[in-house]
């Protein structure tokens, strides 16, 4: 419970809080106690990073969720263009083989501003829940929002840029995206206008994708542009309250990555690639105060820690399913 | 510069740079006020079941799927430079009207939020607009003229199910050729029985004769969209502030 109230402050923007050692596991103390005693030097990290090179599988789960991504959003636009039906309308709102579905943060949106709820809506909307729930949350986000893979390609612009010396990057408060949430629940409840959905890059991109572009695509590339030369994946960090939406679904979810404390060299590359650094603040030396940390609800279940991990230390995982095996 | 600064001064302009950040986004979101109120003056027509603009706004959650199932792509759904109106669905009728070639509210069915009202099932409850005859004097009909050849050329899109022609299938307009001694194509054509009429003008010798729209008319903008003078003598006016359906 208290892991849980922990993983949604983190998610509201709080700093990842540090516990007190004395709670830690003991299993976890003499590991620390080890790993304090010997020394990891720069050619064994060099070797664990060649070893998990040769084995290439670092772009395992990357590929995979592109893959998923592409393919969920292709199936949106074939439904109709190719009339197969399978998947009909957009990511705010869809029928899948005719089970109704839609989007958390739009029917919360549309909920809020029209104060009645219809019954297709209320099925849509709990079908999406249990399904996100199950699969992790912001899961959504890293395997289907068309908006993270193109701010994935303007992250790397950013990176090689910044590299370059030839841009710093910005950061926010990650609070910012609490405080943008209450805002546009609020503004929905009050104005009777569904306001957040005119710069949901989601809905703008979904639709652009099955029914054409429009001048509203000159918003998503206005982001993509603040992205790339002034504040890396911005929109997905500070201010979407979609990713927020997802993410609260996602507290409570059996499928997480998890982090194994024991073989980690500590070397931080997980974290250098993590949209969400903050949910791996377990994985510094000495942080870890179990020898298996799942991670919190701002993680997207994206992979990307776990396709650069040298050591094998994170995993995904599906709770109570190791225990039933 | 840079270096400078003590760790509660970098918090402080973080939190600074974080409000504006913040602001720019409501701000810009807000933005989608500004059409909103303009479109009051000038509505859209909406597709039918539509509930009244504040609600169909609050409601739709603007998926497209009445754009899907409509069999002659009478939707589209509207950009942004109509603020909250984006994503949102609408007619142009001289392009495409809504002919109910889906034998009837494909679109009411298929929307999953109520925005186009559940209330409608048979064509004659829809209430889109109403249609109006703006330039009398051009009319054909009016002008006792009988009209030949195809109601709209060139590159012209639009379809209409031309019972006739093929019960089931939507044929384009611009293939479809007329021979008639007086223009009644707007009547002709109307999918709504008794919504418009013929009638004989009052100091009138001869044939000519003038479109009477009736209270039965829903607005559905054939009449508009088959209309063949340049630009088309009768128009849908949308329905202003609308009320249910």
């Amino acid at each position: 419970m208290n892991n849980w109230l922990s993983s949604v402050k983190v998610l509201f923007g709080q700093q990842p809080p540090r516990i007190d050692p004395a709670d830690y596991s003991t299993e976890v103390q003499i590991i620390h106690q080890k790993k304090r005693a010997e020394k990891i030097t720069a050619e064994m990290l060099q070797a664990a990073e060649q070893a998990h090179m040769a084995k290439g599988q670092h772009h395992k789960w990357r590929n995979r969720r592109w893959l998923v991504l592409i393919v969920a959003n292709v199936l949106f636009v074939l439904s109709w263009q190719l009339d197969i039906q399978m998947l009909e309308g957009a990511l705010t709102a869809s029928r899948f083989i005719g089970f109704h579905m839609a989007d958390l943060n739009s029917a919360l949106q549309v909920m809020l501003a029209f104060k009645q709820v219809l019954i297709n809506l209320l099925i849509g909307t709990v079908t999406v829940f249990v399904l996100w729930w199950l699969l992790g949350g912001r899961t959504f986000c890293s395997w289907v929002c068309p908006y993270h893979l193109l701010a994935e390609g303007a992250e790397k612009i950013h990176l090689y840029l910044v590299a370059k010396k030839w841009i710093v990057n910005h950061e926010f408060h990650r609070g910012t995206r609490t405080v943008l949430y209450g805002v546009f629940v609020l503004l929905a409840l009050l104005t009777g206008y569904t306001v957040f959905e005119i710069i949901n890059p989601v809905g703008i991109l979904s639709r652009a994708m099955i029914y054409g572009g429009g001048l509203a695509l000159l918003w998503v590339l206005f982001l993509l542009l603040f992205e790339i030369f002034y504040s890396r994946r911005a929109w997905c960090r500070y201010i979407c309250p979609v990713g927020l939406t997802y993410g609260l679904v996602g507290t409570l979810s059996p499928l997480r990555v998890k982090y194994h404390v024991q073989d980690c060299h500590h070397e931080g590359q997980c974290r250098k690639v993590c949209l969400v650094p903050h949910v791996l603040e377990c994985v510094k030396k000495g942080r870890a105060h179990q020898t298996e940390v799942a991670l919190g609800a701002d993680c997207t279940r994206c992979g990307l820690c776990i396709d650069v991990c040298p050591t094998g230390s994170l995993r995904f995982e599906i709770k109570g399913l190791n225990k039933l095996l | 510069m840079k270096k400078t600064l003590s760790r509660p001064q970098q918090a402080r302009r973080q939190f600074l740079h974080s409000v504006i950040l913040g602001s720019t986004v409501v701000g810009g979101a807000l933005l989608g006020f500004i059409p909103v109120q303009h479109a009051k003056a000038q509505p859209k027509l909406r597709p039918p079941g539509a509930l009244a603009e504040d609600d169909f706004l609050a409601s739709c959650i603007k998926c497209g799927q009445c754009v899907q199932v409509c069999p002659v792509q009478a939707i589209r759904l509207d950009d942004i430079q109509h603020g909250f109106s984006l994503g949102t669905p609408y007619l142009n009728a001289r392009a495409q009207a809504c002919d109910f070639s889906c034998d009837a509210v494909q679109c009411v069915l298929a929307c999953p939020t109520g925005s186009l009202s559940h209330k409608v099932d048979k064509k004659e409850q829809v209430s889109m607009g109403f249609a109006r005859l703006v330039d009398e004097a051009r009319c054909l009909a009016v002008q006792g003229q009988g009209f030949k050849g195809v109601a709209r050329s060139g590159d012209y899109q639009g379809l209409l199910r031309y019972q006739d022609k093929d019960r089931w299938q939507p044929f384009p307009v611009k293939d479809y050729p007329y021979d008639l001694p007086l223009c009644d194509l707007c009547v002709r054509q109307c999918p709504i029985e008794g919504a418009i009429s013929l009638q004989p003008l009052e100091q009138s010798t001869g044939d000519k004769k003038r479109p009477v729209v009736h209270d039965k008319c829903v607005g559905c903008g054939v009449c508009e969209m088959i209309c063949p003078q340049q630009p088309a003598v009768i128009v849908i006016e949308p329905r202003a502030t609308g009320g249910q359906a």
